[in-house]
């Protein structure tokens, strides 16, 4: 996990309830965050087998509208967000000139000309920047909502029947029927009165699942009216620490241990989010991405599984024959499958799924086997 | 929020030593320790008849998020090494001065220690 020591870590309007609940915190991004509430393993579990609660309000949220947002984000991402249609989202990145990864955000069409990006939460001061300064030519708005709103997800296999329970009865269909990355708006209907959320069905973890954006005064209302509305079918709140290895099994990239600015959307397996054919205009990064492309990467991200009970670990080097041929990204033993899974770069030669590696664990080799992620389906 | 039992000694590295037990003295680890690694999934343990050095690394514990030496808190022989915890290494996070004991060692010269007290003030707990 990627985790910073400012000295001045900022709290979420979520904060007091994580306190009430004994979390354990760690600075993330500039945050201070639940790490966990009790066990990391039993949180891991209950996204698996039932439901978790995450407070994810250290996201960023951009809210980009004018005459001319799908042209401007066409010109500003590496994706084609004007093919996207209203209600619809879509993971994209935010590159320099250069090609390099400045983050990794998913994007909502709100309407015809207004957008919701939202950006990692260390990420987001250089993503306001950025779209700010690319926007100079194009007549929209670039407005940073990010400390007024807070964002809560429900992820795992009860989280519809959660929500339908808040959900007002006149949009229920409307839930049952949202797409996987799609968004939309929603009342909840609770013991505290109404809450207007923006209901997305997205997620960090494999499972199903909803993330709810809304401003910070409802924040704690909606978070104590989730946790007693989920109780009985096993809701947990949920910490980073869980989050990490249920993307982690998911083979979902994390920026900062996948994803930098040193890193070519080619090696991360994310070349088809770069629109290079899709678009026609220019957009930031596009010719240092088509040599990118052209050139191919030296590495690639691929999966690990270890033989052994041993995990890999970020920064640990990959081997063969004692030779350095890789690093790992992300690496822990998974819960879910019992054995070590890992995510890295290793050179293209050693890229190929069934190709055995070894993976220095403090000095001793282990062997590990190259696989094609996600380590973990939904069944 | 940590439990620190007034009948054990305590190292700086967060073991805990048990003089008065059979078979040698028994050895774990704190739950100073154990809040800090989170759930632990792997421990690796000297094997029965390894001599340990105290201050030095005799082992290590590996846990969800991270991987952590394990330091002899004293020098000897190890006698008997907790196979229920090799099996199931949760044993040390739920039970951690009980069940979740790593190993026992014919001591033949201890390395600093320090009482209850003096392990609870300095960790804060």
């Amino acid at each position: 996990m990627n985790s910073t020591d400012t000295g001045v870590s900022r709290h979420t309007a979520l904060y007091g309830e994580h306190e009430k609940l004994g979390a354990f915190f760690t600075d993330f991004g500039g945050w201070q965050m639940p790490l966990k509430y009790q066990s990391e393993l039993a949180e891991h579990k209950a996204v698996r087998e039932a439901a978790g609660l995450f407070d994810l309000s250290h996201m960023g949220e951009v809210r980009v509208t004018g005459p001319q947002a799908a042209e401007f984000l066409d010109y500003a991402l590496v994706g084609k967000l004007s093919a996207v249609t209203v209600g619809r989202a879509k993971y994209s990145l935010l590159c320099t000139e250069d090609g390099g990864i400045i983050d990794d955000l998913i994007t909502y069409r709100r309407a015809e000309d207004s957008y919701l990006v939202v950006p990692n939460a260390s990420n987001a001061p250089a993503v306001v920047a950025a779209l700010t300064e690319r926007a100079a030519q194009f007549d929209v708005e670039v407005a940073d909502q990010s400390v007024d709103t807070s964002l809560i997800a429900v992820q795992g296999p009860e989280s519809e029947a959660i929500l339908l329970w808040l959900v007002d009865a006149s949009q229920h269909q409307d839930v049952t029927e949202l797409k996987y990355y799609a968004a939309t708006d929603v009342l909840l209907n609770t013991s505290v009165g109404p809450i207007d959320v923006l209901l997305a069905r997205t997620g960090y973890t494999g499972e199903d699942g909803f993330e709810l954006y809304l401003p910070n005064a409802q924040a704690a209302a909606l978070w104590t009216v989730l946790l007693d509305a989920g109780k009985e079918v096993g809701l947990t709140p949920a910490g980073l620490a869980a989050r990490d290895s249920l993307r982690l099994e998911a083979g979902m990239p994390l920026y900062g241990n996948e994803l930098s600015l040193q890193t070519s959307p080619y090696a991360a397996g994310l070349g088809p989010v770069v629109a290079l054919a899709k678009k026609e205009g220019d957009f930031v990064g596009r010719a240092a991405l088509e040599a990118k492309k052209e050139q191919g990467a030296d590495r690639k991200l691929v999966g690990l599984t270890g033989q052994g009970r041993r995990a890999a670990r970020s920064h640990y080097p990959v081997t063969v024959d004692g030779a350095t041929i890789g690093e790992v990204t992300s690496g822990a033993p998974s819960p879910t499958l019992g054995y070590p899974i890992a995510m890295a770069y290793v050179d293209v030669a050693y890229a190929e799924p069934g190709t055995t590696v070894d993976v220095d664990l403090r000095g001793k080799p282990q062997p590990f086997d190259v696989v094609k992620p996600p380590f973990y389906k939904r069944g | 929020m940590s439990n620190i039992p007034d009948g054990l000694r305590y190292s700086a590295e967060h073991e805990w030593v048990d003089t008065q037990a059979s078979n040698g003295t028994r050895i774990g680890i704190t739950t100073v320790a154990t809040d800090a690694l989170g759930d632990i999934v792997y421990v690796d343990l000297p094997e029965a008849g390894a001599s340990v050095t105290a201050g030095e690394v005799c082992g290590e514990i590996e846990s969800t998020k991270s991987v952590s030496d394990l330091f002899a808190p004293v020098t000897g022989t190890v006698a008997a090494v907790n196979d229920a915890v090799v099996d199931d290494p949760a044993l040390v996070n739920s039970d951690p001065y009980g069940e979740g004991w790593l190993f026992t060692v014919e001591v033949s010269e201890e390395g600093p220690l320090m009482s209850a007290a003096e392990y609870a003030e300095k960790n804060g707990a």
